[in-house]
């Protein structure tokens, strides 16, 4: 039986597998780099919105990780691990033994290297402490630009406005949310955000903040100018694996794990979006919180396999549903599309050779259980009600 | 009985001629006086409330398209035909005339043709349905008569129904039989039909005979029950017919059937055979009504209750048209040109030396001679030909090469109309004063009850205004209808000392509030003698008429090897330009359709298009696959016309073969071919806009709901098509749209303000969505999210689909008679007691039966 699990890294993932373990009866430290207790990242944006107030973010509170049973220590990096030793230096030279390690160490926001990147005023949308700092600026009002169309640019943006800045979004594509979106659905929601004074600038490219001691705007590369107060940058996130790969684990784009989520080392394993499995990383909180589940149960002494389901994102979006599953950007596909602009609904269903391989819904995602059950299945049978859901295809339920 | 305003009338449609009590503010019901119908209406004269509208009626007189004066119109009326005689003769101009006209008119156009153009061109739509009845009529009694009354049907022991679908062509007749059989169980029905049609339900026998085959089983009921009779009639049916079995043979019919039928036939003194369209409309029509009145005559069962031959008429006047003579092979008033001194009297009292004196031109050839430039001026007044003429493509080419075409008509939108030159506006029912005649001899008054709308005027009027102005004034000078049923009445009195039957002198002094007040009088009813209800009692004085059987004039072929057949549904009336108005009588029927037999049908899936191919032209129409049609024959109805369904008009199709005594059209019996029909695309438009039938390479419309219906279909791709009808929608409001292009799937629904405007659906094959769901939102003034979520998948989420109605009158769907029937409904009756379906017209009650026999015993 082993003796302590520790875990690296205090979001969402390693907590959630941190809470498995301790409930399997094992011995459980988490040491987080933030500081703080352990607080829900996906709502953040419910947060800078003003949905959710501080206190409610926090997801395990003292009580809770004493019930448990879970040492928390957070405010603390980890600066090397010894494998051979089973040993985790941390930042202040003290020594942790391990039995098994997991690394949930997360991702870290990308930054654009541009000039005037490190400006203050410009922030990464990532933690609880950026959030902070945003609100900060927002008090005064004035401008922010968020550079970054993804679903948390877009967040941010709406946040933002919210609190009262004129936000303007800065997209390098020609649409948003271009990995979820097919053109028509981007438009829609281009539009929406632009009905609630978010302006929204695509194919936009910036090649400088502009600014000395802090950020006063940036510069694009048509030659425009635009002022602000504050920039947000929200380009995409990288895989948080210096650790593992300064351990000598193997890590590609992330930490290279196996369907048990264990890495090169049988005694380390990685989940979350540090960890790389069939050649994904997952940039979504339920494949995360399902990887943290195995490796938990594994470690507990499981025979348990991952086994990714279909990629799919169901957001909220300035108040509209988003969601979408499977490829919806691949070419050799039919489309059927339905669109009802006035009440602001967008359906549309790629199959290949009459199977179902992607979807993307817009305005209301109700049925998109429905529709995640049917990827992969043949549908000819309901291409004249495929797109009306659940009810007109009661033969279906079962599958559903 | 009826309230101030309430004007007692005749029904416009067919033949059975029921009396209606109407109002101004449209409201329509049955008479309970009036001896056709005692109160009962069918569903064609249950709607006539929904077809007053004034949409699509012509109400000002048009030159070349150009609104014009009276004046100019009539002067130019005048002027051509008067310069078409001057230059060609009277034979080079024609008139086709109309079983919707009332007696006077029809009066007043023999007369103006035969009296004073010196034409006897003048033919009648009647030749297109009792033109055969005539014929026989006059080989057997010497004159165009039918023998018996409608009370006949009910005092029979045995009714015979031949060549006719009694049940939707005349429901309230059929109703009275049905209603005597139920007090009178022991009295048979018997239907002699190529079909099974709704006429057949709960009969006691039906048999299928082989079309065109009804004079073989006639002169075999001749020959089995006067074989030793000598005479030349009967010597031919016993070597044609000797027995049961060749009889059979011939008929194609089972022996038993047949023997049953001549047994019955045999052992009841009192018979009445009823025969229609599919006796009269044949190249043997005029043998096959002498075959009929041949067993009647030589067995003594005519003329007395409850026996007789009786031919029942189409149309509401063909009766009228067929006593002023306006025929071209009649003179007039039952006068006939053979009949020495018979023209002299016509002469004397029109006034007209120039009168006509031989016959004229049948409808068939009257239009081949306005294609071959034989006629050069045509006057078509009340009536469709370019829609209702065999080999209908010629006729339409023909008009369009005439000189000169003239229309007189109330409705605007008839094909035919379209043709025309000159249109000159009709009065048309309900604006109307005159008389009709029924298939009882009854006359019987159609009377105004609405104002005569824009500048429209009696046909009697019209006639008479042309008239004068080609100098006969004198001849043309009445002030009202009453004067013209005056001189008809008493030419049928003049020289008649019982050499003519029809004879209605003893009306010939009705002044005009008389006429006003006239009430349903049968002829003959001559001054100072008694009035006759039966003639020909017991068949003294008529003759026998040797029928030898014949086959129908063209023969199926390897290339066409069908048997069209066409004929009336149940809630359409011709060339729908009245009943087309009303979404109630489209919900029974609302597309045109080929009915064939299963085995018949090869790849042709029920409901997919089928297209129907004869030498002469094709159509292409909604398979309806039946195991009541006879194997080898298909059906297809009469009525769709360019307004309604451009590629179902089905006269193109029909051959155009004559039979060689009556001149009638054999529209019953047309070799062809049938094959699927290639589209690439089937779909429909909902739409609150008309837009119109030429949507498509296939399309029929017709009003379902506050909405219209286009059922289409084409040749080019789905996606084009489904841009193009969009686009076809002009009214405001925003778009919803579903669209597969790798299933050829594209549905789209247009909502203003929350309510729906138009919907475009389009598939692949004709599988689409039930229409009448998506119909009953139109109703609606806001639909509801969850409606409008279900809009484009064509039906709600519970899949509850409304029903079609099995009732139209009272609007009551297959469901809750079922549910009656599951409640302990064991009876028509009961289920009308219980539901009110089949209560007023009956003429669903066939289709309820049905209902009643799928529930186990």
């Amino acid at each position: 039986m082993a003796g302590g699990v520790v875990i690296i890294g205090g979001g969402p993932s390693g907590l959630r597998c941190a809470e498995h373990l301790a409930r399997a009866g094992l011995e459980v430290c988490v040491i987080g780099a933030e500081p703080g207790q352990p607080y829900n990242r996906v709502a953040l944006s419910q947060f800078l919105a003003g949905d959710f107030d501080e206190d409610a973010l926090i997801t395990h509170d003292a009580a809770r990780l004493w019930a448990l049973r879970i040492v928390f220590r957070p405010n603390i990096r980890v600066t090397s691990i010894d494998r051979v030793a089973r040993v985790l230096v941390l930042e202040h030279g003290e020594e942790v033994e391990y039995d098994t390690l997991v690394l949930a160490t997360g991702s870290r926001p990308f930054r654009l290297p541009l000039p005037g990147a490190d400006l203050p005023g410009v922030l990464m949308y990532r933690t609880l402490d950026e959030v902070r700092a945003m609100l900060e600026i927002a008090k005064g009002g004035g401008r922010a630009i968020v550079i970054g169309g993804g679903l948390l640019g877009l967040e941010a943006a709406v946040g933002l406005a919210g609190r009262g800045m004129a936000v303007t979004i800065m997209h390098g594509v020609d649409r948003l949310m271009e990995r979820q979106l097919d053109h028509a659905a981007a438009g829609m929601l281009s539009a929406r955000l632009r009905a609630q004074g978010i302006s929204v600038e695509l194919s936009a490219s910036t090649v400088a903040v502009t600014g000395t001691d802090r950020v006063t705007g940036v510069a694009l590369k048509d030659g425009r100018m635009m002022a602000a107060e504050l920039i947000v940058m929200a380009v995409g996130i990288r895989p948080e694996s210096e650790l593992a790969r300064a351990a000598g684990l193997v890590v590609e784009r992330g930490i290279v794990v196996d369907d048990a989520m264990c890495t090169s080392d049988p005694a380390i394993y990685a989940v979350g979006e540090c960890a790389q499995h069939g050649g994904q990383c997952c940039g979504l909180v339920a494949p995360a919180f399902a990887q943290a589940e195995i490796a938990a149960r594994h470690i507990a002494g499981e025979d348990v396999r991952y086994a990714p389901l279909a990629d799919s994102t169901a957001l909220k979006v300035a108040g509209a549903g988003v969601w979408s599953a499977g490829d919806i950007a691949v070419e050799d596909v039919e489309a059927l599309i339905y669109d009802d602009p006035e009440s602001g609904e967008y359906r549309k269903f790629l199959l290949r050779d009459h199977r179902l391989v992607g979807a993307v819904l817009y305005g209301e995602t109700g049925e998109a259980p429905f529709y995640k059950a049917l990827l992969g299945e043949d549908v000819r049978a309901l291409r004249g009600t495929l797109a009306f859901g659940r009810a007109f295809s009661p033969n279906l339920e079962d599958a559903a | 009985m009826s309230v101030p305003d309430t004007i007692r009338s005749t029904c416009p449609y067919c033949g059975v001629g029921c009396g209606v009590l109407a109002t101004p503010a449209g409201v329509v019901t049955g008479d309970p006086q009036h001896p056709a119908n005692f109160g009962r209406l069918c569903s064609k004269g249950s709607a006539l409330g929904e077809t007053l509208s004034l949409e699509d009626r012509l109400l000002t007189p048009e030159i070349d398209g150009r609104p014009a004066g009276w004046d100019e119109a009539l002067d130019l009326v005048a002027e051509r035909f008067a310069d078409t005689i001057a230059a060609h003769g009277p034979d080079s101009v024609a008139l086709y005339v109309s079983g919707q006209l009332l007696t006077e008119d029809y009066y007043a156009a023999n007369k103006f043709a035969k009296g004073f153009l010196g034409t006897a061109n003048i033919d009648s739509n009647s030749r297109l349905c009792m033109a055969s009845a005539v014929a026989g009529h006059k080989r057997a009694f010497g004159e165009d008569v039918v023998p018996g009354v409608y009370e006949d049907l009910e005092l029979a022991d045995l009714v015979v129904l031949v060549g006719s679908n009694t049940a939707w062509c005349h429901p309230v007749v059929y109703q009275r039989i049905l209603a005597a059989r139920a007090a009178r169980p022991g009295m048979r029905l018997v239907v002699i039909d190529p079909r099974r049609t709704a006429s057949c339900e709960g009969v006691d026998l039906h048999l299928p005979l082989r079309p065109g085959t009804d004079v073989a089983l006639f002169s075999g009921l001749l020959a089995h029950l006067v074989g030793d009779l000598h005479h030349e009639a009967v010597a031919v049916a016993r070597a044609q017919t000797p027995d049961i079995a060749a009889t059979a043979a011939l008929c194609g019919l089972d022996e038993a059937d047949v023997a049953n039928f001549f047994a019955w036939f045999q052992a009841t003194p009192k018979v009445v055979t009823l025969f229609s369209q599919g006796v009269n409309q044949s190249s043997a029509g005029a043998d096959k009504v002498n075959a009929i009145i041949n067993v009647h005559a030589a067995t003594g069962r005519i003329g007395i209750p409850g026996a007789g031959p009786f031919s029942i008429t189409g149309q509401p006047n063909a009766m009228g048209g067929r006593e002023v003579g306006a025929l071209a092979n009649t003179l007039a008033a039952h006068l006939e040109w053979d009949r020495p001194g018979d023209a002299e009297i016509v002469r004397a009292h029109w006034q007209a030396p120039n009168l006509a004196m031989q016959p004229g031109l049948k409808a068939v050839d009257l239009f081949k001679a306005v294609a071959d430039k034989k006629i050069r001026a045509v006057w078509i007044i009340a009536t469709n030909p370019v829609v209702s003429l065999p080999e209908a493509a010629a006729v339409r080419e023909a008009l369009r090469g005439c000189e000169t075409v003239v229309i007189s008509e109330c409705v605007r939108a008839a094909d035919s109309v379209d043709f025309a030159h000159i249109r000159l506006p009709a009065l048309g029912w309900g604006e109307k004063d005159g008389t009709v005649t029924n298939s009882e001899r009854m006359i019987s008054r159609q009377r105004p009850f609405l104002p005569a709308p824009g500048e429209a005027k009696p046909d009697w009027w019209i006639i008479a205004g042309v008239a004068k102005r080609m100098g006969h004034g004198a001849a043309f000078a009445w002030q009202n209808s009453a004067e013209i049923f005056r001189e008809h009445a008493t030419l049928s009195g003049l020289g008649n000392t019982g050499q003519r039957i029809f004879n209605i002198s003893a009306l010939a002094d009705l002044d005009d509030a008389g006429y006003a007040a006239m009430s349903p009088t049968r002829w003959p009813c001559a001054a100072g003698k008694p009035a006759q209800t039966r003639l020909f009692a017991g068949g003294m004085g008529v003759r026998l008429v040797p029928t030898p059987h014949r086959t129908p004039a063209r023969a199926v072929s390897d290339a066409f090897p069908l048997v069209l057949n066409t004929g009336r549904i149940r809630d359409q009336w011709h060339t729908m330009t009245r009943t087309g108005k009303s979404t109630r009588l489209h919900a029974h029927l609302p597309e045109p359709f080929l009915q064939l037999h299963p085995d018949d049908a090869g790849t042709i899936a029920e409901g997919s298009l089928v297209r129907v191919a004869s030498p002469t032209g094709h159509a292409v129409l909604r398979a309806r696959l039946d195991p009541g049609q006879r194997r080898g024959s298909v059906f297809a109805p009469m009525h769709w016309t360019d307004r309604f369904c451009p590629a179902g008009r089905i006269n193109p199709v029909v051959n155009a073969a004559v039979d060689p005594v009556s001149g009638q059209p054999e529209l019953k019996h047309t070799p062809v071919r049938i094959d699927a029909y290639q589209a690439r695309w089937h779909g429909f438009v909902l739409s609150f806009e008309k837009l119109g039938a030429a949507l498509a390479d296939w399309c029929a419309i017709f009003p379902a709901g506050v909405a219209w219906r286009h059922e289409v279909a084409g040749h080019g791709a789905p996606e084009e098509a489904f841009a193009r009808l969009r686009d076809e929608c002009t009214v405001p409001g925003a778009w919803m749209v579903l669209q597969d292009p790798g299933s050829s799937l594209f549905r789209a629904a247009l909502i203003e303000d929350g309510k729906l405007r138009a919907c475009v659906f389009i598939g692949r094959n004709s599988e689409l969505p039930a229409r009448d769901w998506l119909t009953s939102l139109f109703a609606l003034e806001r639909i509801t999210l969850d409606d409008r979520r279900a809009l484009l998948a064509g039906r709600p989420a519970d899949g509850k689909l409304p029903e079609q109605a099995v009732c139209v009158c009272f609007g009551v769907g297959a469901g809750e008679i079922q549910a009656a029937i599951r409640g302990g409904c064991e009876t028509v009756d009961a289920v009308g007691a219980c539901t009110r379906a089949g209560t007023n017209c009956g003429s669903c009650r066939p289709e309820i039966r049905a209902l009643l026999a799928l529930v186990p015993a």
